[in-house]
């Protein structure tokens, strides 16, 4: 009755196996070669392993600014998440349980903001930053950072705080307990997972964020990761290996972080489309 | 109102008024730098709907929609199918299928400029491998393959998103429907005709809108591998906005491209609304 499902089963894993080697064959490209020497490189085969070991691009991309771009990044992602967080999730607060005059135009502006692509903001954020003397500066970072992510964040903890029980506060009201205490002490903490997924993901889309910085930043020195990266391939336009090395350190801290929590970024990344 | 004003400081000064400043801005002539911009009404707007470029960008971002939904839907819901079923190994495939997700439109691009190099690329040396060396070119040099080369690329990265949002979808199937469909001597796949793709049609129809809204923000990946070219073959209207902006110094008709942009987005989003026929919840 069911003879075809060991041929199915065969035919399943052989695509899986397949669709495996084209998602890393680009990654194991990056590797393998990022270790040979740019002559190597050139006369071998890209597919070929490298003859040794060569990690002199990995100390030349280190040697020029790649420990300035990364701590850049930390710093800017850092700062841009613990404004997003706290502004987000008050801001959801208040958009599922306090009650006030355009309570509804307020959300839905928020919620259109998902759906607009940022690219139309970009010669305002270039001159609202230049106005306000933050042009070149990391600092410059931090508004179009938060401000381009509150719409999803916003999204995704109000849809989840609307399903938390409301009793627990109504008790704690009667016991004289202000909106702001309800909400750190009851509210925020119930709401962990929710924050959780909307922290993983709005870090690793500023992480990976370009735009904004190749409009703001100038010096090289204020460059996160991805426009010192575009930096690298104008450097190293005759060196692919060392350019390979560059991309792999940048690519890095993110993949040791998918290494560790897995489930929980994928989880992280999809929350907007895929509920709970 | 207290607790929505950091979040409303943001927003509103780094989203919502850039839209009418946008506007604004696309009645000027100015090139960004100095001060002085010169009032020239709808020229830029007159300029905007004669650029052959510029309608060339939007034709493209059309076909990206396109291309998207016929090559990244029907091979998520492959995927999502597989690493939801019970064949072994299937977790450790989703994790692997989902590692393009993780990374930077920046380094996917660079990753690829190298594969589809002409002289050193891998996709040239296998073709030479396999005695078909005749096909080989510079993928992304030539106007007529570097647009597919740039979509292949973005498929790369996107596939697995769409993987993770089908394979929920088919997890959440009850499984008695498929145990009763096997019992009856349904086949596997007739169970997958059957039963999982009309059970996942608005999973299909939510995707498809996001698959639409999203392919205006199309920019970094390829500014990166082709930067609108060759002859403009993959130039979209992000990268040409920015481009007449920051790279010539025409701020106010760049703007008038981004003006376009935010009515397209709009009506498209609109549109989505109403004839998704559903509010707020999944289509984010």
């Amino acid at each position: 009755m069911h003879k075809n499902n060991s041929g199915l089963k065969i035919l399943a894993l052989s695509f899986g196996i397949f669709w495996l080697f084209i998602t890393v064959y680009p990654l194991i490209f990056m590797v393998m070669n990022s270790f040979k020497e740019s002559m190597e490189f050139f006369m071998g085969s890209p597919w070929e392993l490298p003859s040794k070991m060569f990690l002199g691009n990995y100390t030349s991309v280190w040697n020029m600014n790649f420990p300035t771009y990364l701590i850049n990044t930390v710093i800017i992602v850092g700062v841009s998440l613990s404004i997003l967080v706290i502004a987000g999730s008050m801001g959801a607060f208040a958009l599922s349980r306090l009650k006030f005059k355009f309570k509804n135009v307020i959300f839905l502006l928020f919620i259109i903001g998902i759906t607009i692509p940022i690219h139309i903001t970009l010669v305002p954020v270039y001159t609202i930053t230049k106005n306000i003397g933050l042009y070149d500066s990391l600092w410059g970072l931090i508004g179009p950072y938060v401000g381009f992510n509150l719409p999803i964040t916003i999204f995704i903890l109000k849809n989840f705080m609307e399903d938390i029980p409301v009793s627990l506060e109504e008790a704690a009201k009667i016991d004289g307990a202000t909106s702001w205490q309800t909400f750190w002490k009851i509210v925020f903490p119930l709401s962990a997972p929710a924050i959780t997924a909307v922290t993983i993901y709005d870090m690793v889309i500023l992480w990976n964020e370009f735009v904004f910085s190749l409009v703001l930043i100038n010096s090289p020195e204020n460059r996160p990761l991805t426009l010192g990266l575009w930096d690298f391939q104008g450097q190293f336009s005759a060196n692919i290996p060392a350019m390979l090395a560059a991309l792999l350190l940048s690519t890095m801290p993110l993949l040791l972080f998918y290494a560790f929590s897995g489930e929980k970024l994928i989880k992280g990344m999809t929350a907007g489309a895929v509920k709970g | 109102m207290g607790f929505l004003s950091p979040a409303l400081f943001f927003y509103l000064l780094y989203f919502v008024i850039p839209v009418p400043m946008s506007f604004f801005y696309s009645f000027f002539n100015w090139n960004g730098i100095t001060a002085d911009m010169e009032f020239i009404g709808f020229r830029n707007w007159n300029t905007l709907f004669g650029d052959s470029v510029f309608w060339r960008s939007v034709v493209n971002n059309f076909v990206l929609v396109i291309m998207s939904i016929l090559i990244q839907i029907p091979i998520g819901i492959l995927l999502g199918t597989l690493v939801s079923s019970k064949l072994r190994g299937a977790k450790l495939f989703k994790l692997f299928y989902f590692v393009p997700m993780t990374l930077s439109a920046v380094a996917i691009g660079l990753i690829w400029v190298f594969i589809y190099d002409p002289n050193y690329g891998v996709i040239n040396e296998f073709l030479d491998g396999v005695g078909l060396s005749h096909l080989a070119k510079g993928w992304l040099g030539d106007p007529e393959t570097a647009f597919g080369a740039v979509i292949a690329t973005i498929c790369w990265q996107y596939i697995p998103f769409y993987m993770i949002i089908f394979s929920a979808a088919i997890s959440g199937i009850p499984k008695e429907l498929n145990e009763a469909a096997y019992i009856d001597g349904a086949t596997r796949v007739q169970t997958f005709f059957r039963i999982t793709l009309p059970l996942i049609t608005s999973t299909i129809r939510m995707t498809i809108v996001l698959a639409l809204t999203g392919s205006l923000k199309y920019f970094g990946l390829i500014y990166v591998m082709t930067e609108g070219g060759p002859s403009h073959s993959t130039e979209l209207m992000a990268t040409y906005m920015y481009k007449q902006a920051f790279t010539n110094f025409r701020m106010g008709y760049g703007s008038t491209v981004a003006s376009f942009m935010f009515i397209l987005s709009i009506g498209l989003t609109l549109l989505t609304l109403t004839l998704g026929g559903r509010k707020g919840k999944t289509y984010a």
